[in-house]
């Protein structure tokens, strides 16, 4: 590859990493303009969940607790901003001018806990160890588009995709792609290049992290120390927080807020993300095949309800296609579809299916499916569609229920980038192809837009692609849900990253202790 | 002595046999679950070739007696073998977490036995008294509150409201007397609630068994003040049922706490378990379940030999 890399070639959001590493690489803060930091300080954080499957492997990283922990011990090659644009890390550069073949500059001088620089050899074995199916990394789908990671120039990797991707910054900055030592298997400590040193882990019980006086980011982090628990019990949590127990804590039930609020000693962040719960119309079978019917049950889902009542506010109404309003391929003025009780009436008596009796499938394991399940077997009745609900426990819901029935719902967290989403459960071919939509226009368009390279045209299509899955995709969306955090107002610097709740679950790095 | 002697050991024996067919049962059962280790570590990412991948890695492909048999090798030489969720030796994992729910345990027992033989012996004494059902109304109403709505309502008044205790019970490594009163404070509490009240049941009817029987009639005669018929000549016979009510509550301490120690957030060994069936991990699901069942039997066998040791008619059955 010839020296002289056309910068037309950068994705959109690292256009200015040169001039960022220039100007000595520190990132501007996620949250709201605040005073500077201090530093000092020890928190105790309590996520929704801790188990003994908890893991210091960034590969098997399966809730926020290990996404928390994770960023916290390891860096990754870069790292989301508050508009989840990839921000340069242990990568000073990426680029690409097919997009297939990318050249990673790595940051120099970072070294990792053990005292041992960072090389090319760790990022390599960090990028492919996903690839070993003994691993069972949870991002093995994704990383198989990694043909090869090899040595470049020096502190250069060059990484050689299957077919042209845009997206792989945004990809490497999600916590499963975060850079361990070259062959380690044993993870029973986390050597990372973190902000925080690992000193204690026991799964299911605490993870304590001390801070990397080392850390590549000059005079970050803030914190001395991080202990992070899980308490699964959404009363139990915000109990400790108001006790005082613990200064922070995720997955807040928006019930709880009045409560929060009312000490005045706490505060609450919302977090607007791409979280939804939708309900899945099988396309692959009658009746809920049918375009009517499926239309009929989008236009059943009363957003305005699901939104006020369910979630208390704290959620933004969607409109049956992925994409979030704040992404930036998210596509302005396309039509929001309503409540229309009559319109449903009217294609399913075209359909000739008013009157039937169908099963829905809801479960706790889809975050607020039970509730909508209800909204919706009202709506239904209403206009004579008898829709039985069957609630059915969390264990066992993603292997049996999950797509099985013609109505069950669905839970997808949050991705990073348009093409995630559209790929993972949109795509004929995915194995997560939720309703089971096929459609070959949406496919050309999804490979199409991966490669790119003009910003304007690429929008373009992640646009025609929500206005397909909008109109004729065999999901309905009623709304995003928000996150929402809770802490102590001593605690400064937080705001947030909408990958997820705790700042993306990158807050460590960030905050500081003001007492 | 030693029929005594022997009788310990016959029933040692049969703990033994009873033990072997629990482990058959536990590892019938644990197959039984819906799902593996492979499928619940991928979850909503379960593809079949990663599913089959992980299973092939997890040794979940040997046919079920040969597991069996290798897992019952292993617990006999003192090798639970190695956790499914996180490959770490599950010997290793219930010792961070045995001693939690044995303290715990422990210092709920201290508590609570004391305090539900007192309730049982005074208001058997004063049976039909005020005091009496002032007492009978008490237990039966700790018995009836679900834990959960006692810890909630503790740490809603004692944590958040008056903020003398903790709501987290966060056990420092080497704590002093009074950091651990503190912390232990609240679950030690809740726990109480829910065995005191049993106990205190048993004992009352125990003794009330006794007190009505003609030598303690004789005794009163003789002019033997009420604390001494009751303390010396009543209590020792009522000794056997009183000490496997004790035994039963004690057993229900370490499996049963699973409430407290998600409340609490206490690592115990009961949420451990409940971890292990989410995480379909076998190996420690079974070792936690061999747990529980070897600390029943071990307490039954303790209260049978009080029970003896206490009445000496049943020493020659």
């Amino acid at each position: 590859m010839p020296p002289d890399l056309s910068r037309r070639g950068l994705l959109g959001g690292l256009a200015e990493v040169g001039a960022l590493s220039a100007a000595g690489g520190i990132l501007a803060l996620p949250g709201s303009a605040q005073a500077a930091p201090r530093r000092g300080g020890r928190i105790r954080v309590a996520s929704v969940s801790s188990s003994n499957a908890d893991t210091l492997d960034p590969a098997k990283g399966a809730l926020s607790t290990d996404y928390v922990r994770h960023y916290m011990v390891y860096s990754g090659l870069t790292q989301f901003d508050a508009a989840l644009r990839p921000q340069p890390a242990l990568a000073e550069t990426i680029e690409s001018r097919d997009r297939i073949l990318w050249r990673i500059k790595l940051r120099k001088g970072v070294r990792f806990h053990d005292g041992s620089p960072l090389t090319a050899d760790d990022v390599i074995y960090s990028l492919l160890r996903h690839k070993d199916p003994g691993l069972g990394s949870k991002v093995k789908s994704i990383a198989a588009q990694i043909l090869s990671a090899e040595r470049g120039g020096p502190g250069e990797v060059l990484v050689r995709l299957a077919q042209a991707n845009a997206d792989l910054p945004t990809i490497l900055a999600t916590s499963h792609f975060l850079i361990v030592k070259n062959g380690v298997r044993d993870f029973r400590t986390g050597n990372g290049a973190g902000p925080f040193r690992c000193t204690v882990f026991k799964p299911g019980v605490r993870t304590v992290a001390v801070r990397n006086a080392d850390y590549w980011k000059p005079g970050a982090p803030y914190l001395d120390a991080v202990e992070l628990i899980g308490i699964p019990d959404e009363v139990s949590r915000v109990n400790a927080l108001l006790s005082g127990d613990v200064q922070l804590i995720n997955a807040v039930n928006p019930r709880s807020t009045r409560r929060i609020g009312a000490t005045g000693r706490h505060g609450l962040q919302e977090t607007r993300s791409g979280l939804y719960t939708d309900l899945i119309v099988r396309q692959d079978r009658a009746p809920t095949g049918s375009p009517a019917f499926t239309e009929a049950m989008k236009h059943l889902l009363d957003r305005e309800l699901i939104r006020k009542a369910l979630f208390r506010g704290y959620a933004t109404v969607a409109n049956d296609h992925p994409i979030p309003p704040g992404n930036p391929y998210y596509l302005q003025g396309l039509p929001q579809r309503v409540y229309d009780p009559e319109r449903a009436k009217f294609l399913l008596r075209r359909a000739g299916l008013l009157g039937v009796r169908m099963p829905l499938y809801a479960s706790p394991a889809a975050e607020g499916s039970v509730d909508m399940a209800s909204i919706l077997q009202e709506a239904a009745a209403n206009i004579g569609l008898n829709l039985a609900v069957n609630r059915v426990p969390s264990d066992g819901y993603w292997s049996n229920h999950w797509m099985k029935h013609p109505l069950t719902f669905g839970n997808t967290n949050p991705r990073p980038t348009a093409d995630l989403l559209f790929s993972l459960f949109f795509k004929s071919d995915a194995d997560w192809n939720e309703s089971g939509w096929r459609n070959a226009r949406f496919d050309q368009l999804l490979m199409a837009a991966r490669g790119e390279a003009d910003e304007a045209r690429r929008k373009q299509m992640y646009g025609d692609m929500q206005v397909l899955v909008h109109d004729q995709g065999g999901v309905g969306i009623p709304v995003f849900i928000s996150g929402l955090d809770a802490f102590d107002r001593r605690l400064k610097g937080f705001g947030s990253i909408p990958i997820g709740g705790l700042m993306g679950y990158s807050f460590a790095e960030y905050v500081w202790w003001d007492a | 002595m030693s029929a005594t002697l022997v009788l310990i050991l016959r029933r040692l024996g049969s703990a033994a046999v009873t033990l072997l067919l629990v482990s058959m049962v536990v590892f019938a059962i644990s197959s039984l679950l819906p799902g593996d280790a492979a499928s619940e570590t991928l979850g909503q990412s379960a593809t079949p070739e990663a599913v089959a991948a992980l299973r092939a890695q997890l040794g979940l492909n040997e046919p079920a007696h040969l597991r069996y048999l290798h897992w019952l090798a292993g617990l006999v030489t003192g090798d639970p073998g190695r956790s499914m969720a996180n490959n770490l030796p599950v010997r290793e994992i219930i010792a961070g977490r045995l001693p939690k729910s044995l303290l715990l345990a422990g210092l709920t027992a201290a508590v609570a036995v004391p305090v539900a033989l007192a309730i049982g012996i005074f208001s058997a004494m004063y049976r039909g008294s005020r005091l009496d059902r002032a007492l009978n109304v008490m237990t039966l109403s700790m018995v009836a509150a679900p834990e959960f709505l006692v810890a909630t309502v503790a740490v809603l008044v004692f944590a958040v409201k008056l903020r003398w205790l903790p709501s987290l019970t966060l056990a420092p490594e080497h704590p002093t007397l009074g950091e651990l009163l503190r912390a232990y404070a609240l679950p030690v509490m809740t726990l109480c609630f829910v065995i005191i009240a049993q106990m205190a049941r048993m004992t009352r009817a125990a003794v009330i068994d006794q007190l009505t029987q003609p030598y303690v009639e004789m005794a009163a005669l003789k002019g033997v003040r009420p604390a001494r018929v009751a303390l010396i000549h009543a209590l020792p016979n009522a000794i056997g049922p009183i000490v496997n009510a004790v035994a039963l509550s004690l057993s229900y301490l370490l499996g049963g706490a699973i409430i407290v120690e998600t409340i609490f957030n206490y690592p115990g060994i009961a949420s451990l378990m409940v971890d292990a069936v989410t995480s379909r991990d076998m190996p420690l699901l079974q070792a936690c379940a061999m747990i529980f069942c070897t600390a029943y039997l071990l307490l039954v066998l303790v209260a049978d030999v009080c029970a003896i040791l206490a009445n000496p008619r049943l020493r020659h059955p």
